[in-house]
């Protein structure tokens, strides 16, 4: 054991404990893998959000940020892959009060739960979703994800990728989010604020945090580890708030566009299908009341 | 305890099964539902949507089968009875998720209105080959539950049947439709409010504390909770142990899996709902279920005309099978006829039932129609020869 | 006298380096020496500076770090 010199107070306690599964710890997330950072910021946000915990919900896919579900000490639903997003869905429409927040990878969001995303944010559902973007299938070994980079190297492309990525962020505003934002693992403390923005916001907020996966992405791509990673972050980012979207596409090694991009309102689903019921049925509509009786 | 009186429609009615369905699902409790639109099924939601703004409650039409089987689950987490309703390749979809709601014991129910398959087959016409599917068509070892309507009348009292039974044993309840009977028109009688029981959802009265998400009671169903009460509990599809949480050993496999198995047993053996007819004195025991039951029926006249001693056993409980009922009278009758609107499903389980002890006779069927009654009197005739 | 304080829970470290690389005022290094499943955490070499800022508990992925201010 290594002792630090520090007089460390004895009430002192890390921030992010009372927000984990502790017992559960430690987690399974390899060396450098950047999705507890990005928890660690979520945890401050909430924090910050003054939100009562109780009442905020966390729905993830299958993946390995898929596991943030399962360590968060919230009400928590790890569901099956790809299907956070209409799982969040049924779970806010019967439950308005909770805070939902959907916390999944680039592959399960957007490949195989391209569809539900689209959808979501078309409809305005008020859902937070966190995408840790590390540009790979990691949980299954590093194979090509529609986030990943011409060029790079996979398992499943092992002469390199052929096939354009998404660029997240303009998927998410073209399908009509109210707020997008991308931040690396490497900004803390903008992401924590960023998280913090969407709590307060309603309707469907969309943040992609680029994360280093050393195991599988870095290493087949000769991109060093996880802190090579983050130094290529810090250098390549340009923090350019309310930039075009469709500008802010990713590379392999090029410029990272970070920022806010998009902060409008919009009514949400539930303000408009009340709106639009009040006007058709008037006096007969009934407010929902799908919670069952105990 | 009751059924909530907003959503009875009290009266005599004439509808259709589909409308029955969910005439049935409101006076079960069911606040939310989701779907997504297919023949010959989609009458059930779309008269959903029409009643719920009134009644108190969401109908979201999603954008695809898997969508709609999942939100149902996140809805019921929320702390609302729900359901979705479907037809063969959208019940296809939706098998991950009944996967998941077995292994998550998430109560909610499946209405599948069955049609002629495989693949987009046949959209507008009847079919009884998904029945297979409803019972082993998510990977993995599970129990669920399912249920035969051969009437407008049970479309409605099953479908309450059906809630009542997820909310029992925590499983996903199917509702095996076919096409004549959610397109049939009959008098469906729904009575006062008073009169229908619900059963409520078991949430538990212990303290976050003390509560084990999966802590299986005496009849081996865990208690629950609904999201925003201060549980803070976690939900996975993938194995986990009495806290919920993630658990890869071979022991809590075999523990949590023999229990999802077991625990819906019950739903058949003691209680598995059927109706019979002549079998007092019968060479030949008919067995069916839905729309083809009604056309056994004849042929089951047409026999006893000729002076044939057949009766019927009707299959309304199709899943957990009622191994039991088949196996008893299979002690007493010749044979067993079988005819349904496949190519062979749920003889086979009648087979196994009767073990030896009788002849068992398919009379199979590839869809689109309704049998001959003649088809199946000969096979009767044949039973007796 | 330092302003803050860091708190290093050792064996849950995985020694990726995130607090040494970005401490504002340089007061880790990656230790020479083991936790016991083989990764190098960090020590304090300058608890003097330490700020308290809790970046090295921003950046932690694995939760094993945490910074805080001495209260007054």
């Amino acid at each position: 054991m290594i002792e630090t010199t520090l007089d460390i107070p004895a009430d002192a306690r890390n921030p992010v404990e009372p927000f984990l599964r502790m017992e559960r710890m430690p987690h399974i997330w390899c060396a450098g893998c950047g999705i507890g950072t990005t928890v660690n910021c979520f945890t401050r946000a909430l924090l910050k959000s003054k939100a009562n915990l109780d009442k905020v919900a966390v729905v993830s896919g299958i993946g390995c940020t898929g596991r943030v579900a399962g360590y968060a000490r919230l009400d928590s639903f790890h569901t099956t892959h790809g299907r956070a997003i209409p799982f969040a869905t049924g779970l806010k429409l019967a439950n308005p009060e909770l805070q939902v927040v959907v916390y999944s990878g680039d592959g399960d969001l957007f490949a195989i739960g391209g569809n539900h995303f689209i959808h979501a944010a078309r409809r305005n559902m008020d859902l937070k979703v966190i995408c840790v973007n590390n540009m790979i299938y990691a949980m299954t070994g590093g194979q090509t994800a529609p986030t990943t980079p011409l060029e790079a190297l996979t398992s499943t492309a092992p002469y390199g990728v052929s096939e354009p990525a998404f660029n997240l962020v303009s998927l998410a505003e073209a399908a009509g989010a109210c707020y997008v934002a991308r931040w690396t693992t490497y900004h803390v403390m903008q992401l924590s604020r960023s998280m913090e923005e969407a709590l307060g916001k309603k309707g469907f907020c969309f943040i992609e945090v680029l994360s280093p996966c050393p195991t599988l992405y870095q290493r087949r791509n000769r991109m060093g580890d996880g802190l090579d990673a983050m130094k290529y972050y810090k250098e390549a980012s340009k923090i350019r708030h309310g930039a075009p979207t469709s500008e802010c596409s990713l590379s392999k090694s090029g410029e990272i566009v970070v920022g806010k991009f998009v902060d409008r309102e919009r009514p949400d689903y539930c303000e408009l299908l009340r709106a639009q019921m009040c006007q058709s049925l008037g006096e007969r509509y009934a407010e929902p009341e799908v919670v069952c009786s105990r | 305890m009751h059924a909530d009186p907003k959503g009875v429609l009290t009266g005599v009615h004439f509808m259709d099964g589909d409308h029955a369905c969910c005439e049935g699902a409101l006076a079960a409790g069911a606040r939310f539902a989701a779907g997504y639109p297919i023949t010959p099924s989609t009458e059930v939601v779309e008269r959903f949507a029409a009643r719920i703004p009134t009644i108190g409650g969401i109908f979201i039409q999603m954008e695809d089968e898997l969508a709609a089987s999942i939100a149902i689950q996140g809805a019921v987490w929320g702390g609302a009875k729900a359901f979705t309703v479907t037809s063969g390749p959208g019940f296809s979809l939706m098998m991950e998720h009944i996967g998941l709601a077995a292994m998550t014991e998430t109560p909610c129910v499946f209405v599948n209105v069955q049609r002629g398959g495989p693949s987009t087959g046949l959209p507008t016409l009847p079919g009884q080959a998904d029945m297979m599917q409803a019972r082993w068509g998510s990977h993995g070892d599970y129990g669920i539950i399912a249920l035969c309507p051969n009437s407008p009348q049970e479309c409605f009292d099953l479908t309450i049947t059906a809630f009542n039974l997820s909310e029992e044993f925590r499983v996903p309840v199917m509702m095996m439709l076919d096409e004549c009977v959610g397109h049939m028109t009959e008098k469906v009688v729904i009575p006062e409010a008073e009169s229908i029981e619900v059963t409520p959802r078991r949430y538990t009265k212990r303290s976050p504390e003390e509560y084990r998400p999966f802590e299986p009671q005496e009849d081996l169903v865990p208690e629950m909770v609904k999201a925003g009460d201060g549980y803070r509990f976690h939900i996975t599809g993938l194995t986990h142990d009495e806290r919920g949480y993630p658990d890869m050993s071979v022991g809590t496999q075999d523990r949590l899996v023999r229990r999802l198995t077991e625990k819906v047993k019950p739903a058949g053996d003691g209680r598995a709902l059927y109706e019979t007819g002549d079998l007092d004195d019968a060479e030949v025991a008919v067995v069916s279920y839905g729309i083809t039951s009604r056309v056994a029926q004849r042929a089951l006249q047409l026999a006893r005309a000729r002076g044939i001693r057949a009766g019927k056993f009707r299959l309304i409980t199709a899943w957990p099978f009622p191994e039991r009922q088949i196996r008893e009278l299979a002690g007493l009758v010749k044979a067993f006829v079988v005819p349904e609107l496949n190519l062979g499903q749920m003889v086979y389980e009648v087979e196994r039932s009767a073990a030896g002890k009788a002849k068992v006779i398919p009379v199979t069927h590839a869809g689109g129609t309704v049998h001959n009654p003649d088809v199946i009197l000969d096979a009767i005739m044949e039973a007796v020869r | 006298m330092a302003k803050g304080f860091v708190s290093i829970a050792a064996e849950r470290c995985k020694g990726c380096g995130f607090c040494v690389e970005f401490c504002p005022t340089r007061v880790l290094v990656l230790s020479s020496a083991f936790n016991s499943t083989g990764y190098h955490p960090p020590h304090v070499v300058a608890a003097e500076k330490c700020s308290g800022c809790d970046l090295c508990g921003m950046y932690c992925p694995d939760f094993a770090i945490f910074g805080g201010r001495y209260a007054r």
